[in-house]
């Protein structure tokens, strides 16, 4: 590609022929104002909010927009950019429901950011807030139109990387808004609750449904025995809320701020993660020996799993019948757990530490509850977590590594990687290769299906038995594979969906501004604790065949099948258009 | 979380269903004529509006998503997603028929009405609109009753005439 000379701000510059200004000011560190641009978006140019003066133009010119050509010279800094910039910002503050201290975003804010950043607090436009009434009757996220600035990012999630199109822009001028169909709220429509939305949001608009309060609650009742259970991708992301470098793998400190905030055991579902991969292998054989729906689809993602229940509920069949790692920690803390420790279920508290806002929704699915006891009671987001510790002042940095407790505390390498698109399939081989083939596995890596791609997929050789498998991350390309089922064209024995892109490591929930660079950065860390490890097959897992051995039988046997799998099925659609049919 | 499907409906019955199945087959189906698409279904909805279960039906028809669907009927001033009357009667604000004298129709709608533009009926039966202009500028002035088309609109009894087919 040809290089270009330009000048921004005095600094000579060569930068790719191609690039947007906005993109160039970034390479010698001017962070040029924006709201709807997004680095992982497509340029969407409706906030008006970049603008630049560049010479020879009397017009101001969007940064996110126009691309640099040789000899291009910007003034990201005079007089009528910031002019125009400030009446930008205030604009929408007129429109805006100014609650920082009442408000989520509070200090991750980007509108907040760029405020600051010119000294805007209060407008003298008039206050003229005309919001939706407030979306807050689903168990995953809250939408506050009255915090919205149009910028459309959570659309362009909703409908091109997800495609599930709930949320659109509708009507226009005044009434302009961003909403899903006549104004239903999420809970009426097929949103699959995965939180893209609210990852991208610059503001307060769609955020987690708090529900720290229920875990504070828990823990200063003394009836309580509160436990945690936290998942694989938490502990390369978390580290983002208090600065540290991305990709930081902070488990020991989270494990130790987690016991600070009162928590009396702190497990981690990488241990019921190799227990899925144990059931789930052994579904998978089952099917494969004994002639049972192919391809046999993973059900870890409930972002995923809300959608083939709304979408491709006629490919049910396909489903793995195993519960997620989360709700198999749910069951089993209200069983076995009770059990081993002496307590009344009623009286354990379980929280869930997710990266993920669908999880919140799991959680409550009514099927996971036996005599009015819940088996999650809550489950938080990596964000809830962060103000959590935020709020008892712990000085997280500083903290001295700790370690999981038993019995749910040793998770092999394979559950580890499950925080990653490609994941759990590498995860299933590493076991199944050694169930089917009774050998020990020659290589442990299978790097077909690790990585950021859309659909990656590899052909294993188990000893004669050829098995194909897929995997796919974000939801738009789990269509592409669901297609192929349908239209009997799909070649795999197995695939892999998680509804969020890059797996649980993007997950809806983790810290704001998790963009594609920073996944990456988290799921090398991931292969890094897998690699580190001991232990990398799920079924080496030591406490997993102790739990086998002493309470489950075996993997598929009548109690797994009692505490461990569940039954997924189609969603309500609201309309029922058959009666109409002549 | 999950209640049963919703089997009857306020609007929809099999009778307009099949109705607006055959306003989709006639466009062949194509997504592209959404707008006109809509624009018919809308004239045959009594009070002459898109409700949600009609959007809802012609998403699943044509394998549009909802808020699509959506984003066009609120988008465009001709399509409405409440209630309006059983005759909704646009007159063109635009240029064209301004000056071609639209003051005298805009006078004898608002008279032999009795409401204003913008306005309802007190029985519900008519709606007067303004609109922007619909591309009947050689018949000038014109209006548009429930998306029909009508010219020359020059005298009080001319009006009249096509109320008259209203009633
Ligand atoms: S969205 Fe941002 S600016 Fe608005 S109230 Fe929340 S923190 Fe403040
Ligand atoms: S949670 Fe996912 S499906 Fe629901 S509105 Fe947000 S992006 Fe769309
Ligand atoms: S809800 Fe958030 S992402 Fe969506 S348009 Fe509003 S401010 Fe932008
Ligand atoms: S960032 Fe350029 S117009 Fe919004
Ligand atoms: S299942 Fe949603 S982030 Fe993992």
């Amino acid at each position: 590609m040809k290089n270009v000379k330009i000048i921004i701000d005095n600094k000579d510059l060569v930068v790719p022929e191609g690039t947007t200004i906005l993109e160039a000011a970034k390479k010698v560190n001017i962070n040029i104002p924006h709201l709807c641009y997004h680095p992982d978006q497509a340029i969407k140019a409706n906030c008006r909010l970049c603008v630049v003066e560049v010479a020879g133009s009397k017009k101001l010119t969007p940064a996110c927009s126009s691309f640099v050509f040789e000899g291009m010279e910007i003034r990201t800094n005079t007089k009528k950019v910031r002019d125009m910039q400030t009446g930008v910002l205030e604009l929408i503050l007129a429109n805006h429901d100014q609650n920082c201290l009442q408000c989520l975003r509070n200090g991750t804010c980007e509108l907040q950011d760029l405020c600051r950043r010119f000294n805007i607090s209060k407008t003298n436009l008039e206050d003229t807030v005309e919001a939706l009434p407030l979306d807050d009757t689903n168990p995953s996220l809250v939408r506050d139109s009255s915090k919205c600035v149009k910028c459309n990012r959570c659309v362009e999630a909703c409908q091109k990387t997800q495609e599930v199109h709930v949320l659109t822009h509708s009507h226009r001028s005044v009434h302009y808004n961003i909403t899903p169909a006549y104004e239903m709220p999420l809970e009426d429509t097929l949103c699959v609750f995965c939180g893209q939305c609210a990852a991208v949001c610059p503001t307060g608009a769609i955020v987690e449904k708090d529900e720290t309060q229920k875990v504070w609650d828990a823990i200063y009742d003394p009836r309580k025995h509160v436990i945690v259970q936290v998942a694989p991708a938490v502990r390369v992301a978390l580290g983002d809320s208090f600065n540290l470098p991305k990709g930081d793998i902070v488990t020991g400190k989270m494990v130790a701020a987690l016991r600070r905030l009162g928590i009396e055991q702190v497990f981690d579902t990488n241990f019921t993660a190799d227990l899925t991969i144990l059931e789930e292998a052994n579904e998978l054989i089952k099917r494969i020996t004994e002639g049972g729906t192919l391809p046999l689809i993973t059900s870890c993602s409930p972002g995923w799993v809300n959608f083939i229940e709304g979408r491709y509920d006629h490919l049910l069949d396909h489903l793995s019948t195993c519960k997620s790692p989360q709700q198999m920690f749910g069951s089993l803390s209200k069983t076995y757990y009770a059990d081993l420790i002496g307590l009344d279920p009623k009286d354990i508290f379980t929280v869930s530490i997710m990266p993920c806002t669908a999880k919140k929704y799991e959680a409550q699915r009514p099927e996971f509850e036996k005599d009015g006891v819940r088996d999650v009671d809550v489950a938080l987001t990596t964000r809830e977590l962060a103000r959590m510790i935020q709020a008892s002042g712990i000085e997280f940095t500083d903290l001295e590594e700790d370690q999981f407790d038993n019995p749910f505390g040793i998770g092999t390498g394979a559950g580890a990687i499950f925080g990653a698109s490609g994941g759990v399939t590498e995860a299933a081989l590493r076991t199944a290769y050694e169930v089917i083939t009774g050998k020990g596995l020659p290589n442990l890596n299978f790097l077909q299906v690790r990585g950021l791609e859309g659909i990656k997929e590899a052909t294993i050789d188990l000893d004669g038995l050829e098995l194909k498998v897929a995997v796919a991350q974000g939801l738009s390309n789990a269509k592409v594979l669901l297609k192929q089922i349908q239209n009997g064209t799909s070649p795999y024995a197995f695939i892999e969906i998680m509804g969020c892109p890059g797996g649980c490591i993007g997950g809806g929930g983790q810290p704001i501004k998790s963009t594609l660079e920073v996944k990456a950065k988290r799921m090398k860390a991931l292969y890094k604790i897998d690699a580190d490890l001991p232990l990398r097959k799920s079924h080496k897992n030591p406490d997993i065949i102790k739990l086998y051995d002493e309470y489950l039988g075996a993997p598929l046997g009548e109690k797994s099948h009692e505490l461990l799998h569940t039954h997924y099925h189609s969603r309500n659609k609201k309309y029922d258009f058959s009666s109409l049919k002549k | 979380m999950s209640s049963v499907n919703a089997t009857t409906f306020e609007v929809l019955n099999k009778e307009l269903a099949a109705k607006i199945d055959t306003i989709i087959t006639n466009n062949a189906n194509n997504s592209t004529k959404l707008v006109g698409i809509l624009l018919e279904v809308q004239a045959i909805v009594p009070k002459q509006y898109l409700p949600l279960e009609i959007a809802a039906y012609i998403s699943q028809k044509m394998n549009i998503p909802l808020s699509r669907i959506y984003d066009v009927i609120s988008f465009y001033a001709a399509l409405s997603d409440v209630p309006r009357a059983d005759c909704v009667i646009q007159l063109c604000d635009s240029v064209v028929c301004k000056v071609t004298g639209n003051t005298v129709l805009k006078e004898s709608l608002q008279e032999l009405l009795g409401i204003k533009v913008n306005e309802i009926t007190a029985d519900g039966k008519y709606a007067l609109e303004p609109t922007a202009c619909f591309g009947a500028c050689d018949i000038a002035p014109a209006i548009r009753v429930n998306g029909r088309v009508f010219g020359h609109l020059t005298s009080k009894e001319k009006v009249k005439k096509v109320l008259d087919n209203y009633k």
